[in-house]
């Protein structure tokens, strides 16, 4: 027992999702199981903090970390893990990228505090009730942890050795990564462990794509049902998959929904939504300004849409307030 | 002993990244030289072969790096020499200023002119004007 090399699993701010995907991989998993010890999966088993600093560092072969990083809890336990871990492993599409949390990059913590804790109309908070980093109470101090200001993707944070994309990753590319670990046949460090092409390379219904696209009108999931075999961007679909890394298995295009981009940019691109933005710019039909900001009044929110799953890791990260500092 | 202080300014000069295409602005900006307009010295150029070349993560990357500005610059719509390079870049642009927005970029930090290649006399009064504007804004980086 005492030689098997020792694998943690750690969540950030994440859904529980990835955890799910973990549990996806389904018989397999026992063969995780029988290769690896597993030290640390807070969402499975109890583990205390104590323990894991106990163990000294390097100790854990590998660390499967997802989430993004919003509070100062969170980035204790990932110095820590990065410190007791040989290798460390962003997975899924928030610790790769910043993920769907990482929208809140469009406002600061006292905007989200205020929303959250005082403006939602589900809220009754006459006291102005706030989670405060140290309350006191019968004599003792309470402390809760900082929330930051912006989420940040892993690498943001600690040193990344790779990544693992999705939102899940898809439980065919987990496994595939643990047999490269297991095997020693990984790629050069700071890899992300899927396919390095574009999401439409993969798609079912690339041939159904025409030559050349000149939309005039841009539909939506919510208020058009999309054909189940026609390219979506030739119906007027947002779909991501022209700026989208493959390996996901088209799990959405199969559900007949468009891609929204969770796999993340492929090399050498530096921010998703751009890329996207450009590639979709260049299909639309108008020529003069006003029929062309007409034609994009039926985006309501382009960065939720072009960035949502990429926003912490895009080039300016998040929006700026416009006070100086 | 008379000594000579040179003064040190410390006022905000703002940093404009122009990406002129080849074609019509960046001969425009040639022009501007060959007839001796002085204009403000800001605004660097990139030439591009065609402003359709202009990525929107070069807009992106260059306030990433510094610039407290960007100014676009390329032939007037129907003069494009690829025939239809500028209507992109016009539509990439759009696109990209309601983005800019949502990240909270000043509207005056990010600029589309169209300038022909004998309006050297433009390009004077738009690099003059826009670096006024920024000048007014401040630095890009000290927002939080």
């Amino acid at each position: 027992m005492a030689d098997k090399p020792k694998v943690a699993f750690y969540w950030c701010a994440s859904c529980g999702g990835c955890e799910e995907a973990v549990v996806d991989l389904e018989e397999q998993i026992l063969k995780v199981v029988d290769a690896v010890d597993i030290v640390l999966w807070p969402v499975a088993m109890d583990f205390k903090r104590s323990e894991i600093e106990a163990m000294p560092d390097g100790s854990i072969a590998v660390a499967f970390i997802n989430g993004g990083v919003r509070m100062s809890e969170q980035e204790e336990w990932v110095h820590m893990l990065r410190r007791k871990s040989q290798m460390v492993v962003a997975f899924g599409a928030c610790a790769h990228l910043g993920g769907i949390p990482g929208l809140a990059n469009l406002n600061n913590r006292q905007q989200v505090f205020d929303t959250v804790y005082q403006n939602v109309p589900s809220q009754d908070n006459q006291a102005h009730t706030v989670p405060g980093e140290h309350s006191r109470m019968d004599g003792h101090t309470l402390e809760l942890p900082r929330f930051w200001d912006e989420v940040k993707a892993l690498h943001q944070v600690i040193d990344v050795d790779y990544y693992l994309p999705g939102c899940a990753p898809p439980p065919a590319l987990i496994w595939a990564a643990i047999e490269a670990i297991l095997t020693g046949t990984l790629p050069p460090k700071g890899a992300v462990l899927s396919p390095n092409k574009a999401c439409c390379d993969d798609c079912p219904r690339k041939d159904s794509k025409p030559d050349k696209i000149e939309l005039t009108e841009i539909k939506r999931p919510s208020t058009h049902i999309a054909d189940p075999e026609l390219c979506f961007m030739a119906q007027g679909f947002i779909c991501m998959g022209p700026a989208t890394r493959s390996g996901c298995g088209n799990p959405c295009i199969e559900g007949n929904m468009p891609c929204r981009g969770c796999m993340g940019p492929m090399d050498d691109v530096f921010d998703q939504g751009a890329k996207f933005l450009s590639a979709f710019a260049s299909i639309l039909a108008p020529k003069t300004e006003a029929e062309i900001d007409k034609l994009l009044d039926q985006i309501p929110d382009p960065v939720g849409t072009f960035y949502r799953f990429s926003l912490p890791t895009s080039l300016l990260h998040r929006r700026r307030t416009g006070a100086t500092v | 002993m008379a000594t000579t202080t040179i003064p040190v300014t410390t006022a905000f000069e703002p940093r404009i990244v122009a990406f002129f295409c080849n074609w019509c602005t960046y001969t425009a900006s040639d022009l501007a030289g060959t007839a001796r307009l002085a204009y403000e010295p800001n605004a660097p150029v990139i030439r591009v072969m065609c402003s359709g070349r202009i990525d929107p993560q070069f807009v992106l990357k260059a306030l990433q790096e510094g610039a407290d500005g960007v100014l676009i610059g390329g032939c007037h719509p129907g003069d494009c020499h690829y025939q239809e390079g500028n209507y992109k870049t016009l539509r990439r642009f759009r696109l990209l200023k309601r983005i800019l927005t949502q990240f909270g970029v000043d509207d005056a930090r990010v600029r589309l002119e169209w300038i022909s290649a004998s309006e050297g006399d433009r390009v004077q009064h738009v690099i003059n004007e826009m670096t006024d504007q920024l000048r007014t804004l401040g630095p890009w980086h000290a927002r939080n």
